[in-house]
């Protein structure tokens, strides 16, 4: 299981995360919302150890996932990120490969060589994007002649052939018009049954029919968390009643 | 229409012109030097000046064959040093150093792109002719390494800036290494334009002949001994161009004409490159 305790995140001193303590269940879909600007996006990338790449980014407390913290000297932050994956808020399949190559990217870029299991593990990713109907004739075309819903699939099926224990998808359907957008959360359901989804919304109705679990975040604290529809019928705090019936934000 | 508007379109017109005057004046020498280098050249352009070695001076005929190969093997081994190293900077610079690191290091090629050949040439004579007691192709070729790289760590490096950021993050999170991400999918999206500003590093290096006159030194005879003196097109140009001998005025513009032929056709080449790059991308 993900989860973090007394989480901070700094960008040159200024405070992003203040002290955030949160679980993310196996075999749950999590939704993080609030207002632009809140930090949603920085608390989801703390979880891969994406800040380790932004110079002046400094984060403080504990992330762990199945008890053993993530961010401990020991830890090779390549290899926590093959067992926490990301998908990104625009589709970035890489253009200079096919979308064979795009979906066994991180298998093959970090040593697996073996042809049988690498196209094994690109017909097994693409069928659990639900993208391999779509692709299955033209694998060997470029990635940026399918549609942006067909992008965001592939770069889902991307992370999915590593296979991981946790995706963290970061607004992945903003771009997204709403049937591609409803194949993805469909997309979510089906993960579900074995790995953990933690997804960054700004959008209130994905969060309250495609999730398991909310949290709200406002100005880089965690107000309030708990069972969606909990959250979405009877919130216990009124600033998120406040944001979620629109009154803010 | 008004006297004063009709004044200000006067005005404007007449800027226009001068504008395109300017612009007719900046492109001028060019048609000026090539039809000057092609009614020059073209009489001394036969195989002959490909095939044969210099005479000595009154004798009429000859080639430049010594020249020629000893271009391509001087800029060959500048190339061979400086492209692998030059790319190697601008790919430590922008995919690992951190930003005060790769600021420094972009001013410092900044400067050093700016620095007077003839400098390259005195810093490689230092380095390598005085320690081994004679001119060699080997000092000419590392002159032109010297001049090449910051012309290829500056060019790499503004093409790899051009690779969207998210494809690395993209490269992260699947949990790639560094160096993977640095040579399949930075290298590997800016490729087309890191392989036409080497091209354009050798045609810039191609042409120089301030280094070459301390460095390579020139050689009247066909050596291809890395160790030993050699020529060089430009330099034997430079040496022929001032001589009193008509016919080696004629080789000098064979000379000229041959050299731009060959930059002009590594400019092509990279120009085509792109297109090529660019029409493989929009299918």
């Amino acid at each position: 299981m993900l989860a973090c305790q007394n989480l901070k995140i700094e960008f040159d001193r200024k405070s992003v995360i203040k002290d955030v303590s949160l679980e993310f269940p196996p075999q749950r879909i999590t939704a993080i919302i609030g207002p632009s600007g809140c930090g949603k996006s920085t608390l989801l990338r703390a979880f891969n150890r994406m800040h380790d790449l932004t110079p002046g980014a400094r984060v403080s407390g504990l992330v762990t996932l199945s008890g053993k913290d993530i961010y401990h000297k020991d830890e090779d932050p390549v290899l926590v990120r093959r067992r926490i994956g990301m998908v990104f808020q625009k589709a970035n399949p890489f253009p200079t490969l096919s979308i064979f190559n795009n979906t066994i990217a991180g298998l093959r870029l970090s040593g697996l060589r073996n042809r049988a299991l690498l196209k094994e593990a690109a017909e097994k990713a693409l069928v659990d994007a639900a993208l391999w109907d779509e692709v299955k004739d033209r694998l060997k075309s470029n990635p940026m002649s399918l549609s942006g819903g067909q992008q965001q699939r592939l770069c889902i099926a991307r992370a999915l052939a590593v296979d991981p224990e946790v995706l963290l998808m970061d607004e992945p359907c903003s771009a997204l018009d709403p049937i591609a957008t409803a194949k993805i959360e469909e997309l979510m359901f089906r993960l579900r049954e074995r790995l953990s989804v933690v997804i960054v919304t700004h959008n209130m109705q994905q969060a309250a029919r495609a999730s398991d679990r909310t949290a709200f975040l406002w100005m880089g604290e965690l107000i309030e968390e708990g069972e969606t529809e909990a959250i979405f019928t009877t919130p216990k705090k009124s600033m998120t009643e406040d944001y979620i019936t629109g009154r803010f934000g | 229409m008004s006297r004063s508007h009709q004044l200000r379109k006067l005005h404007g017109r007449t800027m226009e012109a001068l504008c395109l005057l300017a612009a007719l004046a900046a492109v001028a020498p060019l048609f000026a030097f090539l039809w000057h280098l092609v009614s020059m050249g073209a009489g001394a352009l036969n195989p002959a000046l490909f095939t044969q070695l210099p005479l000595p001076p009154g004798e009429v005929g000859g080639g430049l064959k010594n020249a020629i190969l000893g271009t391509l093997l001087v800029v060959g081994t500048a190339t061979v040093v400086g492209i692998p190293v030059g790319v190697g900077a601008a790919v430590y610079m922008t995919e690992f150093a951190r930003p005060r690191m790769a600021a420094t290091l972009r001013f410092a090629c900044d400067v050093l792109s700016g620095v007077p050949s003839i400098v390259m040439g005195l810093l490689a004579f230092q380095v390598m002719v005085r320690p081994m007691h004679h001119f060699s192709a080997l000092s000419g070729a590392l002159a032109l390494a010297f001049i090449m790289l910051p012309v290829v760590v500056i060019t790499t490096q503004e093409m790899l800036h051009l690779v969207p950021h998210s494809l690395r993050e993209a490269g992260h999170a699947l949990g790639i290494p560094a160096w993977r991400i640095a040579s399949s999918i930075s290298m590997r999206a800016a490729a087309p334009g890191i392989l036409t500003g080497a091209i354009l590093s050798v045609s810039r290096i191609a042409g120089e002949t301030a280094p070459m006159l301390f460095t390579a030194f020139g050689n009247p005879f066909l050596s291809l001994d890395p160790k030993a003196p050699i020529a060089t097109l430009p330099h034997t140009i430079f040496t022929y161009a001032i001589s009193p001998y008509d016919d080696w005025h004629r080789l000098a513009w064979g000379g000229a004409l041959i050299l731009v032929l060959g930059i002009l056709g590594a400019t092509l080449l990279s120009r085509f490159i792109l297109w090529w790059h660019q029409r493989g991308l929009n299918a």
